[in-house]
């Protein structure tokens, strides 16, 4: 549905240096799918979408939504931001103070290309503030809205139109903790049930995991992984990605030789251990592997099995629904997340068991 | 507070003398007595006849009477009413276009947008006013016979000496003042209300007009205030323009009601409480609008620089608009001026004008009698008014923003009362209270000094409140819990952290003081002259070449000030 191909978008800062903002992005999205653009700030993921909207104009690249071309810079195409017919939610929601809810979800409806009476902006509008649940305030002035209703105003502000394609900038960072989980699933819930395409942008790894088909991982301005929520988490191919998403631990290693297929041998400086890897690697290779703390098994007996370890407890910290050890490996510490009823005392011997297909490795940059 | 501190901790030894109470003491009195009391005098002064030797003043309704009893001041407030209110929209127009093309669209050349802030600090409105006759006059404007010339016009297409041509003079000096609230208001508002409103599918004019427009209107109807009261007090562009053909306003009237023979104060003082009542309303509702503009003040979210509107091939009409408008306001005035300053006697350009081109005007305002003292005299003004003023203004501001006194903020409304006063009516209240009260100021440049004092405090204020607000108290408070005394504590700590705005404030106070013209006017007398005095006493002596010498060595002058001064700001971390 949506096409991104060779994307490149710089503008100049505040004292006019050029500034590389997106660089070779491309990606594409299916009917219907929820794509997220993950990535710390200033990684471009905002650009990125802005570019999409017709907010920003690129350097180079094509974007195509359908069959339609809206930006081309071999074909030298650029279709306006008010041409394009996307809806888009901003971080700041940008809901209009000076209109209430009603004429702020009607707006889009009254100025477009399309004309419509006024009982088909009074159907549209109810309909879209009832699927947002703020039928009940639509004669209320905007300003006199929570943060979580003039985000679901946004919303169906930029769903009235019923746009091919819907651009949500980071629009739940702005809410406290408890309510950006409940908006978390009904925004998954509402673009489920319209199967409008949707590009998203956070920063909130949860939140990308939360309600997503595909995500893609950013940085410096470019995408580094796109993969399904599970791929990104358990398949990082990137040092930058296993890092982003999720805690993990970091081994260094070389290369001793291949073992199963896609599996290989690796000497650390915690022991010999058996990684998974999708790249090629040789003898000899440096590598990094990542293991996540839950995926770091702890137990009292030796374990039968591949990569056991034997350490000893240093801290341990209880979270309520978990504990979380840290295991001294000779000098080295691995952080393991258990349930609480694993109850090891502070410098008792632990053995470590590392399961070789949670056990990522890349080559070291 | 400190009070209650000490009774709450009585120490067994005996304080040393406290000097906060003093400066304090002081600064309050000093602000009452130059805010207040020359007010009150001018009340005072417009229910009473003219004192003369032979009679005492006597109580009398008559000013009013005469003043607001004949049509001809029907007329008088209705011309000021069109001038103002023509200036200020015009201005308004102006500026408000500017600064949207300069912060939403690409037009070129941005550069030149910045010029646009220092124009009118380097050019004062008396020379912009002769500029724009030497230019638009329908007998010698070089405009005109241009045209005239080109196209062969019977009659000159332009004449500055109609209300038409005031409006014009008077909008277009104000209209940098414009474009520099525009762009402040532009830049409040989160970029993300224009873009959504482009994502719903609104074109450049739908965004303008439903949005933009809309969410700064508070915005808007404080600027257009401000440049309403500014124009209504504004007294170069009436005086010059207006008075020679008859078309009389406020300030025009005020002056000639003094200068006439004998003089009629008490007149002046009626038509000056009329004055003072309207920017009063002005400076009110602006006060209130923008307490009201907090509810929209939306700056919320990430400050993603605005998305700028391409304007395709208009930009390039755009940036001529730009180009046509930098030329009216700087180049032609400062080119005619140039121009006339090397002429013996004042002529329009020709091949023959050029032939006798000559450094006479120089030579004689080099030799001007009253030049050196004029220069001395203006120097000493501005250098100790914007001294006293924020001096005076950073401990007033610390009573207002630090402490709990009760009736702190009558001290801040005392300290901007100023404000409201246009610099004629100012100069008169002073005039009436030194002539009444004769403590031998009237006529030395003392009396000038106050004036100039009192007009700017609220400018200093206004620096002073920017600056005092970002001290954290903690800071004062480490102090005095290090063993600081006030005074210490004031002069070790406040005052340097202040030091920024105090710099930035201390240079604008000074680059206004040398362009006062409106209170000196009414308040010099020989041997206290300033430069923009001279200028006005060349005038009144028609030596125009002369004058456009001075103007040009003056504009030259305070272009190298406002320069140096951007560069002090910079070592200073000045913003703005």
């Amino acid at each position: 549905m949506l096409k991104v191909a060779g994307l490149c978008t710089e503008y100049p800062d505040e004292r006019g240096q050029i500034v590389k903002a997106a660089q070779d992005i491309a990606f594409a999205v299916p009917q219907g799918q929820f794509f997220t653009l993950l990535g710390p700030s200033g990684c471009g993921k905002t650009t990125t979408l802005r570019s999409i909207a017709g907010l920003e104009r690129p350097r180079a690249g094509e974007i195509s939504v359908g069959d339609r071309v809206v930006y081309s810079s071999s074909r030298n195409i650029f279709v306006a931001p008010n041409r394009r017919g996307f809806g888009m939610v901003f971080q700041s929601y940008a809901i209009w103070p000076h209109m209430n809810v009603f004429q702020n979800a009607a707006f889009p409806l009254q100025v477009g290309d399309r004309r419509f009476s006024r009982k088909e902006i009074q159907d549209k509008v109810l309909r879209v503030l009832t699927a947002v649940q703020l039928e009940s305030l639509a004669d209320r002035e905007a300003t006199k809205l929570s943060g979580g209703q003039q985000q679901r105003l946004a919303l169906a502000r930029a769903l009235v139109m019923e746009p091919q394609l819907l651009l949500l900038d980071e629009p739940l960072s702005n809410l406290d903790a408890k309510l950006r989980e409940r908006m978390r699933f009904e925004l998954k819930r509402l673009q489920r049930e319209l199967r409008i395409t949707t590009v998203y942008v956070t920063h909130d790894q949860s939140e990308a995991l939360a309600l997503s088909h595909s995500i893609a991982v950013m940085n410096e301005g470019r995408i580094e992984q796109i993969g399904t929520p599970r791929e990104i988490y358990e398949r990082p191919r990137k040092q930058f990605v296993a890092d982003f998403v999720g805690s993990t631990n970091f081994l260094d290693g070389t290369v001793l030789g291949r073992g199963k297929p896609g599996f290989f041998r690796v000497r650390t400086e915690v022991g010999e251990v058996e990684v998974l890897s999708d790249e090629d690697l040789r003898s000899e290779d440096r590598v990094v592997l990542s293991v996540r703390p839950e995926d770091v098994d702890l137990a009292e007996a030796r374990p039968e099995g591949p990569n056991v370890l034997e350490g000893r407890v240093d801290q341990k910290v209880f979270l309520g629904e978990c504990v979380d050890f840290q295991v001294k490996l000779g000098e080295r510490i691995l952080l393991s997340r258990r349930h609480p009823s694993l109850r090891t005392r502070i410098g008792e011997t632990i053995y470590v068991q590392l399961h070789p297909e949670k056990c990522v490795a890349f080559k070291a940059a | 507070m400190r009070a209650a501190m000490t009774t709450a901790a009585p120490s067994a030894l005996p304080r040393p003398f406290d000097w906060q109470w003093v400066v304090i003491g002081v600064c309050v009195a000093f602000t009452v007595y130059i805010a207040v009391i020359p007010l009150a005098f001018l009340f005072w002064q417009s229910f009473f006849t003219p004192q003369s030797a032979a009679r005492a003043a006597e109580f009398t309704f008559e000013n009013y009477t005469l003043a607001y009893g004949s049509s001809e001041t029907l007329r008088l407030f209705w011309n000021s009413m069109k001038f103002a209110l023509g200036a200020a929209s015009f201005s308004f127009v102006l500026g408000t276009a500017l600064a949207w093309m300069n912060e939403r669209t690409n037009t070129p050349f941005k550069a030149l947008f910045f010029a646009l802030s220092i124009v009118p600090l380097i050019i004062p409105g008396i020379l912009f006013t002769v500029a724009w006759i030497l230019l638009g006059s329908p007998k010698i404007g070089i405009l005109n016979l241009a045209l005239q010339g080109w196209f062969g016009l019977e009659h000159p297409p332009f004449d500055v000496y109609t209300l038409w041509g005031m409006i014009w003079v008077d909008g277009l000096h104000y209209s940098p003042m414009a474009f520099l609230l525009m762009t402040a208001a532009f830049r409040a508002m989160d970029p993300s209300l224009e873009e959504s409103a482009t994502m719903s599918g609104a074109n450049v004019f739908q965004v303008l007009q439903r949005v933009t427009l809309k969410l700064t209107w508070p915005a808007i109807l404080a600027t257009l205030l401000i440049l309403f009261v500014r124009s209504i007090e504004s007294f170069e562009v009436p005086a010059l323009l207006g008075l020679p053909v008859g078309i009389h306003v406020f300030t025009s009237s005020i002056y000639q009601a003094v200068h006439r023979y004998p003089s009629q104060v008490g007149l002046a003082s009626a038509y000056a409480m009329a004055l003072l009542l309207i920017t009063s309303l002005g400076v009110y509702f602006v006060s209130r609008l923008s307490g009201r503009g907090n509810r929209y003040a939306t700056m919320t979210g990430k400050g993603f620089r605005p998305r700028r509107i391409d304007l395709g091939s208009w930009r390039w009409a755009a940036a001529a608009i730009f180009v046509v408008y930098f030329l009216f306001i700087v180049v032609l005035p400062f080119a005619v001026l140039l121009w006339s300053s090397f002429q013996k006697f004042y002529s329009v350009p020709s091949w023959q004008a050029l032939q006798n081109l000559t450094l006479d005007p120089y030579r004689f305002i080099f030799s001007y009698p009253s030049l050196g003292r004029s220069v001395w005299n203006t120097l000493i003004l501005s250098l100790g008014s914007a001294t006293v003023v924020m001096l005076v203004t950073s401990v007033i501001c610390w009573i207002v923003v630090k402490t709990r006194f009760p009736g702190r903020w009558l001290l801040d409304g005392v300290a901007s009362l100023p404000m409201v006063f246009p610099g004629l009516v100012l100069g008169l209240a002073i005039m009436i209270f030194y002539l009444n009260v004769d403590v031998g100021i009237y006529g030395t440049l003392w009396i000038m000094f106050i004036a100039y004092v009192t007009r700017f405090m609220p400018y200093g204020l206004r620096y002073n409140t920017t600056s005092m607000l970002q001290i954290h108290r903690e800071l004062e408070e480490s102090a005095a819990t290090s063993g600081a005394s006030w005074a210490t504590t004031f002069r070790r700590v406040i005052i340097p952290l202040l030091k920024p705005g105090l710099v930035a404030g201390w240079i604008y106070v000074m680059i206004v003081s040398i362009r006062e013209l409106s209170s000196s006017i009414l308040l010099y007398s020989p041997g206290t002259e300033v430069m923009s005095i001279t200028i006005w006493e060349l005038w009144e002596n028609g030596q125009y070449v002369e004058l456009s010498a001075l103007g040009v060595l003056l504009i030259l002058a305070l272009f190298m000030l406002v320069l140096l001064t951007q560069g002090l700001a910079t070592r200073f971390g000045v913003k703005e």
